[in-house]
């Protein structure tokens, strides 16, 4: 067991609080690298200075704060706790994303209101607390009756980050972050493991230093974009990375482009992205003046009621029958959902059944209650109806065939039920958000091959319910993953906020169970709460 | 909310216990034309045993939404029928230990309303603070 009070971390100069180093490059060595299990010899060793601490997180997004913040709230001091990653912020990556897929600080996130990443209660949820704030009845009137006579109520991002900020500061999470990448995690010969961490150039005396820890929790995020692949040819052949781009990277100088010259714009997907590069057009156009041509183009065309195969008539490729109780609300092209699954994978019904599921029965649910959706809502569903009224917003359905430049334009040859037509635009926009193999990521791809991680049914990392990795315990230590990585598990809906909250209370409460930390019963959680309310630490 | 069916019946049975049980004590001497704590009780027993049967239903409705939630709102309107029902059964005699036309309509409403109310907006958010599982599974308390 190591001891607790022996982790004073943050990277420092000081050798007397390093184990047995020799004056040599403190790098990774091939023995090592080839090595599943690592002694603290070998490690020592090779010069990597060594520092203890009961538990680190690898990610320092909102996997890694969420997961602190449960486990500062159940008593965990923040000596015992270390976050490993490049980010100054959690939320940084997020509002990257979110920035350049167009939700900046001040519109409104696609997340329920009681999903709060910097409360673990949910409550007040954002949505009472901005009604009861601005006494605004509006919203107040918008929580009681979504999602039946108002649109679901959603934060606004920008509001978001600031009560994460606040809850940064209060549970001291800057003293529990050691900025740095991590490429390597390995299980100790003897129990728990070696995190490896390339601290920043002259942050330390050695290029790597390794965390000995008895339990490591893994949330790396999204291992990386994915181009639908004729975007990609049509890119490097071309070299041409200004007209087509990916929502997820910036991109606004199409749009300021659009404002100069009335261009024709191709928007690829379905889903909430496409929703708000469409909204942004779409803004430009009506309130801006901007003389865009909107081409939208739809691989699935959704015209009704629909599940995660496509419409109630589509076949459906060993997914049997649609069912009665299980459709979702679809039109022109859209399918329609509040949130980025059906809300009861976040606590009610669907939960509990996925929670019972094992290989392709588990596998079949994800693909029925997914496939890409989005919101309706009601400025949306406004803007669109004009558009296809004054005729600059028009839909195709098809798959692009072939993409081929004519001066400044792109010519895209689409194959529809109609046969192959070419789409002749100044931009393409992909929306269709793929994400790349988890072995994308070096840190996953080196716990895929070393540290004893399989996939699940949909491919990601397999946890358990307590989001154990499962295959990589080590001797009495424990290694978790949340997030996005781990999507196909036992609890669906895990790259969301509140997905990573269910995570975290699944962690806490293991880790408790091995004795770290304390449970959060009513007793704890309510006195916890009030600290909360009164912004006193933990 | 987002319920299971063995959460809707835990909570339901909690709700109307703790909450229903105090609001009960607390509000039944001041109640117009003096109803009896038997009387109150019994109807608040009424209440719960129903309620039962009426969870039964709106999880049976609940299947037709792609969600699978019960939206807030649901929450308080269903006040509507149940208070409905529970009121006829108990004008016309039909609740066992109560008298037909034996209790005071204001009472009763003011009782059941102010119970349903506290127990809807205890629901609705302060429950997830004691209970920090709860909203994640389906409303279950064990």
């Amino acid at each position: 067991m190591i001891e607790p009070s022996a982790a004073s971390v943050v990277p420092s100069t000081d050798p007397s609080t390093y184990l047995p180093a020799q004056a040599i490059t403190g790098d990774l060595t091939d023995q090592l690298l080839e090595t599943d299990f690592w002694t603290d010899e070998m490690v020592a060793g090779a010069g990597i200075p060594i520092i203890d601490v009961p538990f680190v997180t690898v990610g320092s997004g909102i996997g890694s704060f969420v997961t602190v913040d449960y486990l500062r709230i159940a008593g965990v001091p923040t000596s015992q706790i270390r976050v490993l990653g490049a980010l100054d912020k959690p939320w940084q990556t997020y509002e990257y994303l979110t920035r350049v897929s167009q939700v900046p600080r001040p519109e409104r996130l696609r997340s329920d209101s009681a999903s709060r990443p910097d409360n673990i209660w949910g409550f007040p949820s954002y949505g009472f607390a901005e009604g009861v704030r601005k006494f605004n009845l509006k919203i107040l009137w918008q929580l009681f009756s979504e999602p039946i006579f108002a649109d679901y109520y959603t934060p606004k991002a920008g509001n978001a980050f600031e009560q994460l900020e606040r809850e940064k500061n209060r549970i001291g999470y800057d003293e529990m972050l050691v900025k740095g990448l991590v490429r390597v995690v390995r299980r100790r010969y003897g129990g728990g493991y070696f995190t490896i961490l390339t601290p920043p150039e002259g942050a330390s005396a050695t290029k790597r230093v390794a965390f000995r820890s008895q339990y490591v929790h893994v949330a790396v995020g999204y291992p990386g974009l994915k181009f639908l692949p004729e975007l990609q040819r049509y890119r490097t052949e071309n070299n041409d990375y200004r007209h087509i781009v990916n929502a997820y990277e910036a991109h606004e100088h199409v749009y300021e482009r659009l404002m100069q010259v009335p261009s024709t714009v191709v928007v690829r997907g379905g889903g909430i992205v496409a929703s708000r590069v469409l909204q942004r057009l779409m803004d430009d156009r009506l309130l801006h003046g901007a003389q865009t041509n909107i081409v939208h183009l739809f691989r699935t065309y959704i015209n009704g009621p629909n599940d995660g195969y496509g419409n109630e008539g589509d076949p459906r490729p060993g997914g049997g029958k649609p069912r009665m109780f299980m459709r979702r609300r679809g039109g022109d092209g859209w399918a329609y959902q509040g949130f980025n699954y059906p809300k009861s994978v976040w606590g009610g019904q669907l939960k509990a059944q996925v929670r019972k599921l094992d290989g392709e029965q588990r596998a079949e649910i994800y693909k029925r209650m997914g496939g890409t959706n989005t919101p309706w809502r009601k400025l949306w569903q406004k803007q669109m109806n004009q558009g296809r009224r004054e005729g600059w917003y028009t839909c195709v359905v098809g798959a692009v065939e072939d993409m081929q430049p004519n001066g400044e334009r792109i010519v895209n040859q689409v194959r529809t039920a109609q046969g192959t037509i070419p789409i002749e635009a100044d931009f393409v926009i992909d929306c269709t958000g793929l994400e790349a193999d988890i072995a994308e990521h070096r840190l996953l791809k080196d716990l895929l091959e070393h540290g004893g991680v399989t996939r699940n049914p949909v491919g990601r990392l397999n946890v358990d319910r307590s989001f154990e990795l499962i295959g990589t315990a080590s001797g009495a230590g424990a290694m978790y993953a949340s997030g996005s990585s781990t999507l196909g598990g036992y609890f669906p809906g895990v790259d969301t906020f509140l997905g990573l909250q269910v995570a975290a209370q699944e962690i806490q409460a293991d880790l408790r169970k091995r004795g770290f930390g304390k449970r959060i019963g009513p007793v704890r959680s309510t006195v916890q709460w009030w600290k909360w309310l009164a912004g006193s630490a933990p | 909310m987002l319920p299971t069916l063995n959460g809707r019946l835990q909570t339901r049975i909690f709700m109307l216990v703790v909450f229903g049980g105090l609001i009960t004590l607390v509000l039944t001497p001041i109640l117009p034309d003096d109803p009896d704590y038997k009387t109150t009780y019994i109807i608040l027993a009424t209440v719960l045993v129903l309620g039962i049967i009426w969870e039964l239903i709106y999880h049976g409705i609940q299947q037709f939404r792609w969600e699978k939630d019960w939206p807030t709102m649901f929450g308080l309107i269903t006040a509507i029928n149940e208070g409905a029902l529970v009121w006829l059964l108990v004008d016309i005699g039909a609740v066992p230990g109560i008298d037909a036309d034996s209790v005071p309509f204001w009472a009763f409403f003011i009782d059941f309303s102010v119970i349903w109310f506290v127990v809807w907006i205890w629901t609705n958010g302060p429950m997830r603070v004691p209970f920090i599982r709860w909203r994640f599974f389906g409303g279950r308390i064990i």
